[in-house]
């Protein structure tokens, strides 16, 4: 055996190899590890070479910003034609809500974002008022948004645009959570009644497509209420589709309570705790925590789900799109007005998504072993 | 109903806390605690042995309803557990619990831990709480991690949390089912100091387990079993000297001699 130039005991500890560490090292290690990895760099570089120049070219360099029509962009530039979404950006925000009550739509959003900051962040300063405040949110939306008591009402068939995106986004999403759980600890009732109650409407919630909840929503509901009851057509909206989500939440949570060791719910037991007690102190934190993934994921679904409710008639953003491109002056820009939507619905989903991976990280508690 | 037997036959000294008759207890057709008797007096420190799958854990899990029993009586400290919710929260208030895989809680830390149940069961102020929550943790030599997190811990300061966790109930019993199986070897003696001392305070101890030095040492008496039933049971002295079951004396010469 060869000696160590160090006696035994006393060997110090060293730097790893100047190879393995640093840019080129990492060049090494991930992009040109083996012959496939190679291929596969080679391919991306090309695709990447292919793709970013033509889009740039297309979307900035060769568009049109103003004008009046697609044929005045036309003749300005062989690009985009982004003087269409220029014009029509007032009406895919706010939908057709009367142009002077408008603000009422900008402060609610500026209040929604106050909410959702002590909500979202836990060292916000004054952090309990700020839940208060959260709490007493939706009633406050609820009276800009809609008018009365002071303010001029607005009607439900006035919203459309991206603020209708947000209106069932976040209703939606504000209550499928509280429901969600509820069922899920439902279904893990000991009591027969309530297990099969909330398993009955999971199953059949999850067993139909939104699109089938939004048509009963909008035509069939009529049908069982009392005729000369008038139910505004938005709010059964928002109640089917936070159904809808909920019947997905509680399976999603069900998922993470599962996941528990059985001695989180025998520790609990033994201390004594009450049943909401320990759900609320020591199961629900740990369950809600694995299930992050699978809650924000449905939440992202759900948000995108609302582009279904222009089949009934509720002009979202791709409802308004639509309609805009009905215009004879502005026919044939769907590239535009498609992509325009998209990016709106990816910065809110990517948000949702980072937000998600934040939390994550923040709530890991040391290494499991 | 809160049934209360007088259990005090004259003699203080002689209390008894734990009176188990005639209990049976089945999963679905296996019959797995057959016809217990047992009666545990306070300050008694009781271990009980047998092979795996014996029932050792359903046994002591039934003392404090984490298991149902069906036939028999089990009452602890006076209250008869049944299927009366309120009698059952009034036990589990008095009878700790320490488990083979620790089961603390890893969202939270471990001051918190030890501070849950005295705020939520025994609505005891937080401040209070948490200062006899560092009293135990001080008694259990680790009070410098009260603010870690359990996955921060090696696996005999978890267990040594767990019991602390527990102490900080003030409990009249407590159950330890397995404490240092989960253990590595070298830390298995640290757990086992800290129950020493508990023993030698005066608590009343259901300890499963297969350390025999542990139960030489502060057992008044070992229970021996198998197949569901207490097969026999005595002082540690003659237990291991004179096993008079054939069964323990193969039980015994199998985990002494390995
Ligand atoms: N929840 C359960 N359902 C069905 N059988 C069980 C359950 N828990 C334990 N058993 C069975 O009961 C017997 C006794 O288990 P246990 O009390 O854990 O034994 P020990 O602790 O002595 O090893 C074993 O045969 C085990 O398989
Ligand atoms: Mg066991």
């Amino acid at each position: 055996m060869e000696q160590s130039i160090y006696k035994p005991g006393e060997h110090p500890n060293l730097p790893p190899p100047s190879n393995t560490v640093g840019p080129i090292a990492w060049v090494r290690t991930n992009l040109l590890s083996s012959p496939t990895n190679i291929v596969l760099t080679v391919l991306s570089i090309w695709f990447l070479y292919e793709i970013i120049p033509a889009t740039l070219e297309w979307a900035f360099l060769d568009a049109a910003f103003t004008g009046e029509s697609r044929d005045e962009c036309r003749a300005k530039a062989g690009g985009a034609c982004w003087a269409f979404i220029g014009e029509r950006f007032n009406l895919f925000t706010y939908g057709f809500y009367p142009a002077e009550e408008r603000w009422r739509i900008d402060l609610t959003f500026v209040l929604l974002c106050v909410a959702l900051l002590p909500v979202l962040w836990d060292r916000c300063p004054f952090r309990k008022y700020g839940l208060y405040f959260a709490c007493a949110f939706p009633f406050i939306a609820g009276w800009l948004l809609l008018g009365g008591f002071g303010l001029t009402p607005v009607d439900t068939d006035e919203f459309g645009g991206f603020m209708l995106t947000l209106v069932i986004g976040v209703t939606g999403i504000t209550f499928s959570l509280p429901i969600g759980i509820l069922l899920a600890l439902g279904r893990q009732s000991n009591l027969p009644v309530v297990r099969v109650l909330s398993v009955g409407f999971i199953e059949f919630f999850r067993g139909v497509p939104l699109i089938t909840l939004l048509f009963v929503a909008s035509t069939m509901l009529n049908y069982f209420l009392p005729t000369g009851t008038t139910f505004d057509l938005l709010l059964r909206v928002l109640i089917m589709v936070t159904l809808f989500a909920s019947a997905y939440m509680a399976e999603v949570i069900r998922g993470g309570l599962q996941a528990l060791p059985r001695g989180q719910y025998e520790a609990a037991d033994s201390m004594g705790l009450k049943y909401w007690t320990s759900m609320r102190l020591i199961i629900l934190p740990q369950a809600l925590k694995i299930s992050i993934p699978g809650i924000v994921n449905t939440f992202i679904g759900l948000y995108k789900d609302t582009t279904l409710v222009i089949i009934i008639g509720l002009l979202d953003p791709l409802g308004v799109g639509r309609s805009s491109l009905a215009d004879t002056k502005w026919t044939g820009l769907s590239n535009e007005m498609y992509l325009f939507v998209a990016i709106f619905f990816f910065i809110s989903c990517f948000g949702m998504s980072r937000y998600s991976l934040y939390l994550e990280k923040k709530l890991a508690t040391g290494y499991e072993r | 109903m809160n049934e209360t037997v007088d259990m005090s036959n004259g003699d203080t000294e002689k209390e008894i806390v734990i009176v188990i008759r005639k209990m049976h207890k089945w999963y679905g057709q296996f019959h797995v605690l057959k016809d217990i008797n047992l009666n545990v007096e306070r300050g008694e420190k009781i271990v009980i042995c047998g092979p795996s799958g014996s029932g050792k854990s359903t046994l002591i899990r039934c003392i404090n309803r984490l298991e149902e029993h069906q036939e028999g009586e089990i009452i602890v400290d006076g209250t008869e557990l049944t299927n009366d919710l309120k009698n059952v929260e009034l036990v589990r208030r008095e009878v700790g619990m320490v488990f083979q895989h620790f089961n603390l809680f890893p969202h939270l830390t471990v001051l918190d831990n030890c501070t849950l149940a005295p705020i939520w069961v025994r609505k005891l102020p937080r401040e209070e709480a948490e200062s006899t929550a560092m009293e135990y943790l001080e008694r259990v030599k680790i009070p410098d991690q009260a603010n870690k997190y359990p996955g921060q811990l090696s696996g005999g300061q978890q267990q040594r949390v767990a019991i602390a966790r527990s102490l900080c109930m003030k409990p009249r019993v407590m159950l330890f089912d397995e404490p240092t199986s989960a253990l590595d070897p070298e830390m298995i003696k640290e757990v086992l100091d800290v129950m020493v001392e508990l023993a030698t305070e005066g608590m009343t101890m259901l300890c499963v387990t297969h350390e025999m030095g542990f139960a030489k040492t502060v057992a008044d008496r070992v229970i021996f079993m198998d197949e569901g039933e207490i097969i026999e049971q005595n002082k540690p002295q003659e237990f291991f000297d004179n096993p008079t079951h054939e069964r323990t004396q193969l039980f015994l010469s199998q985990i002494l001699n390995h």
